[in-house]
């Protein structure tokens, strides 16, 4: 599913992400740990194709990321990566109906109300469709932005410190929703963290 | 959920910038389009009323008083001239037509003017019911003043010496003939007598045997030469004096075209604050907004798209104001109509579109555009990844 040979990026001349090789293959669930500031969010975000690296090359699910125009990187991303972010950043003047359709519409996929329930009730807020994101709690909001990444049944599910700021339980429901949602949607799941508490929940991890 | 809808739903969340940007186009657009839909409808007016008409003879005075009391009836006439020069213009092998009408009387508001069949021929009105007037004392009515007082053939009224209605009443009464067809002229607001019923009322109230008089007699030229000989041969006789119409029209229109200007750039400037006030309220957003654009990267969506949002942005928001500033300006027109209307001017209809809109909603969604273009290219240039990374 990743491919990743000699890979390094650059930010103004200071080296961010070092990663000579690493292999992930498809429907495997990774854990990629290391300190604040070693490269796991520039790493997924490579992964996405939101960045371009400096050095090195990168395939995801076959592609090799670099070849593709700017416009298809975007168009493949909206179709086949979904991202939870660390801080979430759902839309806050949509609904949270409207957050997950913004998905489909960026992806240019047909938007599907069905769809868009089914998610919500697999992660336990279809009753919040309505509601704006500031009128939900963190847990909550957190469900959405699951539900948003996962909306479009993503191949590559990625997520960026997904129990940040939570408690013990609330961490471990976090990751058990991501791990059910990714097997759901049979996507490769890739979480990048620096919470130890995670660990027990993946057998495999890449330590940055 | 489309482009469109995403842009109005960043509108919605930010009412009072929004109002604000609406507020100023609308009332800059409605000035404009009150502007068009009022000069545009008064010049037809005045054309209509002075077609066909290359001079309008009468006594000395200020020429642009001549025409406006000869041909619209709106100002006091500029004194009157012998018939006798009536019959030597008839004669003239310059002239195709010379219409002469004696005014003076006034009945409600309306002005009486003494004028032969050939006054209402010329404007092409036909008679609505009765038949034209033959003898002194007999009148026929506009349509408007028909419809506005409710009397028809057979109806008998009094005249008021002077225009304004105020003057004191003559005692004979005329009896109405005939109504005429509405022509969209200055006919409309006319009644019609013959100009023997002037001669004799008057006659009667200066109580002595008066010289017959006519107050201006409208000129048709009989060939294109006419126009460099015949406004200079009439000038050169002493009590007479030709107005050119055309000529009077254009300067009547360049005096008031200052007024006219300065409100279009008044105008122009609300719409231009318009354009700033969108600048800055999508500008200013974008701090705000630079994670949701940054998430809109991650969803899938491409720079350009982003730039489409906040430019669809920028022309939703002008698109709006701009269709309010059109009702509202019509709105205005037909308010100024109703009032006008009760003053008996010159009607203003708000009911009426005019070419000059669409070039205005045009120019107010290139302002829009316009304004929507640094943002939406700063938009386009946001960089995901650091975004994402702050916080």
């Amino acid at each position: 599913m990743i491919s990743v040979r000699g890979l390094q990026h650059r930010y103004d001349g200071a080296a961010v992400l070092n990663l000579n090789e690493w292999d992930v293959a498809a429907g495997e669930r990774w854990l990629v740990l290391g300190p604040s500031g070693c490269g796991k969010t520039t790493l997924l975000h490579v992964i996405a194709g939101l960045i371009v690296p400096s050095d090195g090359e990168i395939s995801v699910g076959g592609k090799n990321l670099e070849t593709l125009k700017n416009q298809e990187r975007d168009r493949w991303r909206g179709t086949h990566v979904g991202i939870v972010l660390q801080a979430l950043h759902l839309v806050s003047h949509l609904n949270v109906q409207a957050n997950l359709r913004l998905a489909q519409y960026l992806a240019r996929l047909p938007q599907d109300d069905a769809r868009i329930a089914e998610t919500l009730a697999a992660l336990g807020v279809a009753d919040k469709a309505a509601r704006r994101p500031a009128e939900l709690s963190q847990g909550e909001r957190q469900r959405v932005a699951i539900g948003r990444a996962v909306v479009n049944r993503p191949k590559l599910l990625l997520a960026d410190e997904p129990t940040a700021n939570l408690d013990d339980a609330a961490a471990a429901r976090a990751v058990q929703l991501l791990l059910s949602q990714a097997e759901q949607v049979n996507a490769t799941l890739v979480v990048a963290t620096h919470d130890a508490r995670v660990k027990s929940h993946f057998v495999k991890t890449l330590q940055l | 959920m489309n482009l469109a809808t995403l842009s109005a739903s960043y509108l919605r969340a930010r009412p009072l910038n929004t109002a604000l940007s609406l507020g100023l186009l609308a009332l800059g657009v409605a000035t404009i389009v009150l502007l068009l839909l009022v000069v545009g409808q008064a010049e037809e007016r005045m054309h209509r009323d002075a077609r066909g008409i290359d001079l309008v003879v009468g006594a000395k005075g200020s020429p642009m008083q001549l025409m406006l009391s000869g041909i619209y009836h709106l100002d006091a006439p500029t004194g009157n001239i012998p018939l006798t020069a009536f019959h030597s213009l008839q004669k003239n092998r310059f002239i195709k037509k010379a219409i002469p009408l004696a005014l003076g009387d006034s009945w409600k508001g309306y002005r009486i003017v003494g004028a032969g069949r050939e006054y209402a021929e010329h404007y092409g009105a036909g008679l609505q019911s009765g038949k034209f007037h033959e003898k002194a004392m007999e009148a026929v009515l506009g349509a408007e003043v028909a419809a506005r007082t409710g009397v028809g053939v057979g109806g008998k009224f009094t005249g008021a010496h002077g225009i304004g209605g105020e003057g004191a009443e003559h005692e004979e009464a005329y009896t109405v003939v005939g109504v005429l067809e509405k022509t969209g002229t200055v006919l409309d607001r006319l009644v019609i007598t013959a100009i023997e019923s002037v001669w004799e009322v008057h006659h009667e109230q200066a109580g002595k045997e008066a010289e017959r008089e006519v107050t201006v007699v409208l000129v048709q030229y009989a060939s294109p030469l006419a126009a460099a000989t015949l406004p200079r041969q009439i000038n050169a006789q002493s009590e007479l004096q030709a107005a050119s119409p055309a000529y009077e029209t254009a300067r009547l229109f360049r005096i008031v075209g200052v007024g006219v200007e300065a409100l279009r750039a008044f105008a122009v400037v609300l719409i231009l604050a318009a354009g700033l006030s969108v600048f800055i309220a999508l500008y200013s957003a974008l701090e705000e907004r630079r994670y949701d654009l940054a998430v809109m990267r991650t969803l899938g969506a491409s720079p350009p798209r982003l730039f489409g949002l906040l430019l669809v942005e920028g022309l939703v928001l002008t698109l709006l104001g701009a269709l309010a500033g059109l009702a509202l300006g019509h709105a205005f027109a037909s308010a100024l109509g109703a009032w006008l209307e009760r003053e008996q001017h010159y009607a203003i209809t708000g009911l009426e579109w005019r070419a000059g809109e669409l070039w205005l909603l045009a120019a107010a969604l290139g302002v829009g555009a316009l304004a929507a273009l640094l943002p939406a290219w700063r938009a386009y240039r946001t960089d995901v990844s650091r975004t994402l990374a702050q916080g």
